[in-house]
């Protein structure tokens, strides 16, 4: 029974850290019907921007979160004038490679400056025991900042007016256009919002696990997996995608082999894709 | 007439080029993971190569007998990023673009199982270490040749430390690396502990850029094992160490492959402490002339000393046993010159197998028949992490007749402060 | 249907390129061939779902790790003929294609790219558990095999020969696709799907012929792979990587055109090998590749085939 306890708790955990890399590629594809595929680079991005911070600068991994989300959105509204703004309207072939070179060309500088080497960024705060087995305190902290940067995303969307527009435009630009919103300067806020977000979210995994340049990826695949289980767009959906990933791992894998968890999770995509393309959440 | 004038002029390229190559070098190629998540073993793995390298040239060289004279030795390396694609073309370019005369592995069996395959293509000799698995040399290769000992014999001295510390212990955990290495020593454990009467209660692999250990030892804790033991390669193994610190799981053993044999694995400090890990290879290791004598062979090569105190001068770090792999390796090589004279490959083959003698890294001879080149002559020892006078060291405690300290043991004492 | 000249002069090309490693008989060149012929088919193929048809298959790569795959183990496990193997594996990798492009091809867009890499991590992540398949760290052959081809070395020619042969079909195969009426009716469905519904063209069936069409030619490729490096396993045979690699070739040479195609993927492969061997870029290859292909995309994006015949009007024949 305990392990069931153990299990949910570092399920809901980790799944908040996962929801939070979700939250940005989510926002980017509810406002711009773009898929990000640099999210990976941008999750790698935070993961090194973390690690420097604390090796060269000596600073909290913790501390370092705040200029790590300011970074990003600045190099996320660059990233999204450098490969979107021309081709916005353009098939999503176009978008795709566009992001996807961009992805290239970060990961590529990112090889050549760090290596393909595995980096870890230690913590030492020790854990907390429960019963049998123990939870670190770091894997803590990271749920409630996670919970924390999404209550503030959903304030922001809800209760500002750059929010409010975000919002108008993620449901119909056309219109939002017209009342006056300026859509160029919204859709660049809200691809900086979600690379930041993405950044934030490979510090806060930095922070647990050790990394390499390329780790990126794996989070990007998992939160492609997320989205489509909470719902393409919708930023509660993240949420709920993420927990029911983390969930998903840690129980699933007391019962079966760790290692069949990929297979069942990219099965879910497929089949959640082919049978409720708008996420479990969304209406069809 | 256009296919004469092709010939012709390939002819004659191929006329000028052995021409012009007068030999004068002996050039030894291989990969290594300069970058990628094997860079760590592989680093050392070079640079004990390179140690080789500099003290024959030091001394002008390998005499060759059928060329008269002492011929210096040169390397030829790229960096294959931990990656199988990589190593296949690059061994490649080796042999038919850099003409190496040897080849030595790339670290990790499975760059190795994918370079064997190019050298066996090529029918060029290859010396294989920092490659354990047992498979690789049941595939028919004749060029290929072990350093280390087999993966079957990896695991099987941490089962029987634990039947004699505490016979009582019968629950054992394999957690392992998707990895033809790993899975290789781990399959041969779980045999091994179901013949001796230990209880695996969990058998489980995890994929090779594993980072979050948590389902697994999550999964492990409702088990309740006395003893953890698997692992992969270095990176793999140290988060597992420290994961299972973190978690403060209650073992009364824990030995892990490779991770805690290098000696960067002191880097997760306390979570380092108590980890048992075999090795092929320990600075306090007792090979000596006197040793061989003893078993009627032949000692070549420097003493454990000598290489020790040389790496340690040289790198300016403790020498750990992908290092002595390295350098063993390539004193094979030199071995098997100096005893045909040649750098014929049928002769050097020859020579090696018939190989057997003792070096500072122990006893080296290689299978025949249908395990070719397998190592049988070398043998594991095991170590473990402990702290001496507030430092953190790893000291042989297995087999007794090695062991310079006692096993601390349990494991999980460390948690009762 | 008018015909047009393409053909003459990639054919004659084509065969010139496979021919001149085998001639001179130089190994590093024919290596570097081996490469060329291999992008080149994938880059075809792909285009016949990408370019054809508009379909943007992210994943793949999945039905070459297929093929590679079955033909792997057709040798491995039952001594099956080479020949043998890799037709069955192209012929299993199409008819998986046709079944799972009933269901997917329903995805529009966006949301296409994202199930194909679904598709592709899935089975991956399934053939790292099935052990008969050596599950994570796949198969190796015994080393004998090569004995029935005339030991290793004649092995690797006769893979070389294979891959030259194959790629000289599917760029016949995927000319004649798009000079058909079959051709047409993949091109109007990339311009309006439903439109062309209307207008009586079997949607549902043409772009599920047209996905089995660019599985199988990739499939017997990477049967052919497999067999020349002695082993197989998951990460190398499904690679996404590699899957955008090819995406990257077919625009890079110019969407829709079968010359195009072939272009792209040897200028690709020209490029990579350029950048992998100079010294200090070669850790930068990939930013480069990266900054070439936002180039392309933002500046150039019909590729080098749409950029000659937008100057070069005479060229539409001879370069579709």
């Amino acid at each position: 029974m305990l392990a069931y306890v153990n299990a949910v708790i570092s399920g809901i955990l980790i799944g908040l850290a996962y929801a939070i890399a979700a939250l940005g590629l989510n926002l980017i594809w509810g406002v711009m019907k773009v898929i990000n595929l640099s999210h990976g680079a941008f999750i790698a991005f935070g993961m090194f921007a973390a690690y420097m911070s604390v090796k060269l600068l000596g600073v909290s991994v913790y501390t370092s979160l705040i200029p790590i989300f300011v970074a990003g959105l600045i190099v996320g509204i660059v990233a999204f004038f450098v490969s979107l703004y021309r081709v916005l309207n353009a098939p999503e072939l176009t978008t795709l490679l566009s992001t996807y070179s961009l992805s290239l060309i970060l990961i590529g500088l990112g090889t050549f400056f760090f290596t393909t080497n595995p980096r870890a960024i230690d913590t030492h705060l020790g854990s907390i025991t429960l019963g049998y087995s123990s939870i670190s305190y770091s894997r803590i902290i990271v749920g409630l900042i996670s919970l924390f940067l999404a209550g503030t995303l959903y304030l922001f969307l809800f209760k500002t007016s750059l929010g409010k527009a975000i919002r108008a435009v993620s449901q119909n630009p056309t219109a939002a256009k017209l009342y006056g919103i300026n859509t160029t300067l919204v859709l660049s806020i809200s691809f900086g919002i979600g690379v930041a977000f993405a950044s934030v979210s490979g510090a806060l995994i930095a922070s647990l696990f050790p990394f390499t340049i390329l780790s990126g990826g794996v989070y990007e695949l998992k939160s492609f997996v997320i989205c489509v289980l909470g719902g393409l767009g919708s930023p509660a959906g993240a949420i709920l995608g993420g927990l029911i990933l983390g969930l998903l791992e840690n129980l699933l894998s007391l019962k079966m082999p760790v290692d069949y968890m990929p297979f069942i999770e990219f099965s879910i995509l497929v089949i959640i894709l082919l049978i409720k393309p708008n996420g479990i959440l969304g209406r069809r | 007439m256009k296919r004469l004038l092709v010939f012709l002029i390939v002819a004659l390229f191929g006329i000028f080029s052995t021409q012009s190559f007068a030999k004068d070098q002996i050039l030894i190629g291989f990969t290594t993971s300069l970058t990628g998540k094997l860079n760590a073993e592989s680093k050392a793995q070079l640079q004990g190569i390179q140690l080789w390298v500099n003290n024959v040239n030091k001394n002008g060289g390998i005499y060759v007998k059928s060329m008269g004279k002492k011929l210096p030795v040169a390397l030829k390396y790229y960096d294959d990023e931990s990656n199988k694609e990589r190593v296949q073309q690059l061994y490649v370019r080796l042999i038919n673009n850099d003409h190496v005369d040897f080849l030595i592995s790339p670290y990790s069996s499975d760059l190795t199982a994918t370079a064997a395959i190019i050298a066996q293509q090529y029918g060029k000799i290859m010396i294989s270490t920092g490659a354990a698995a047992d498979d690789i040399f049941a595939k028919g290769f004749s060029v290929v040749y072990q350093m280390y000992t087999p993966a079957s014999r990896y695991l099987t001295g941490a089962l029987d430390m634990l039947k004699k510390y505490d016979p009582k212990a019968k629950k054992v955990a394999i957690i392992y690396e998707q990895s033809e290495f790993a899975k290789a020593v781990c399959d041969a454990a779980k045999d091994y502990a179901q013949k001796h009467g230990f209880n695996v209660v969990m058998f489980e692999a995890y994929t090779p850029n594993t980072t979050d250990f948590s389902a697994f030892l999550n999964k492990m804790a409702s088990l309740k094992p006395d003893a953890l033991i698997g692992g992969g390669h270095f990176a793999d193994g140290e988060t597992l160490a420290k994961q299972v610190y973190e978690q403060k799981m209650s073992l009364k053993l824990i030995s892990l492959i490779v991770a805690p044999a290098v000696p960067k694995f002191k880097e997760i400090g306390e979570a380092a402490l108590y980890v048992t890990a075999p090795s092929q290879w320990e600075p306090e290791a007792t090979y000596s002339p006197e040793n061989a004598k003893k078993l009627k062979l032949a000692y070549y090569g420097p003493s454990v000393k000598w290489f020790a105190d040389a790496y340690r001068n040289t790198y300016k770090q403790e020498p750990g046993y992908h290092a002595a792999g390295g350098f063993a390796s390539a004193l094979v090589l030199q071995k098997a010159i100096e005893e045909t004279g040649t750098l014929d490959s049928n002769k050097i083959k020859q020579a090696l197998d018939r190989m057997n003698i003792m070096t500072f890294y122990g006893q080296i001879k290689f299978a025949q028949g249908k395990y070719h080149g397998l190592q049988i002559g070398h043998e594991m020892v095991y170590l473990q992490w402990v702290k001496q006078n507030g430092q953190i060291s790893k000291e042989v405690v297995w087999p007794l007749a090695a062991a310079n300290t006692k096993l601390v043991f349990p494991y999980n004492i460390k948690f009762k402060k | 249907m008018q015909k047009g000249y393409t053909l003459f002069w990639l054919l004659p090309a084509l065969i010139a390129l496979v021919i001149y490693p085998i001639v001179t008989n130089n190994v590093m060149l024919r290596e570097t061939v081996f490469l060329i012929l291999l992008s080149i088919t994938l880059s075809i193929s792909l285009n016949i779902i990408l370019g054809f048809t508009g379909y943007v298959s992210f994943g793949h790569i999945v039905y070459y790790g297929i093929g590679a795959y079955f033909a792997f183990y057709l040798m491995y496990a039952y001594k099956v003929s080479l020949i043998v193997s890799i037709v069955l594996g192209g012929l299993v990798s199409a008819a998986i294609a046709f079944v799972l492009g009933q269901a997917v091809l329903s995805l529009r867009g966006a949301i296409f790219a994202i199930a194909t890499i679904g598709v592709n991590e899935a089975v991956k992540s399934l053939i790292n558990n099935i052990s008969i398949l050596g599950g994570a760290m796949g198969l190796y052959f015994d080393f004998s095999i090569y004995d029935n081809y005339g030991g290793a070395l004649k092995a690797i020619w006769l893979s070389y020969y294979l891959m030259g042969t194959l790629t000289i079909l599917s760029v016949i195969a995927a000319y004649y696709i798009k000079k058909s009426k079959f051709g047409l009716g993949l091109f109007s469905i990339r311009e309006d799907q439903d439109a062309s519904a209307v207008l009586g063209i079997k949607t549902k069936l043409y772009k599920s012929l047209a996905y089995a069409t660019s599985a199988f030619f990739p499939a017997i490729a990477g049967g052919i792979f497999a067999f020349k490096a002695g082993n197989i396993e998951p990460s190398g045979a499904f690679n996404l990587v590699k899957s955008i690699e090819m995406i990257v070739m077919v625009m890079l040479g110019g969407y829709g055109s079968v010359a195009g195609s072939a272009l792209g993927a040897l200028f690709y492969e020209k490029i990579k090998s350029i950048l992998l061997v100079m010294p200090y870029v070669k850790d930068l290859h990939l930013a480069v590749s990266g900054l070439i292909l936002l180039i392309i995309v933002q500046f150039a994006p019909s590729g080098i085939v749409g950029f000659l015949t937008k100057y070069f009007k005479n060229l539409r024949k001879v370069l579709e």
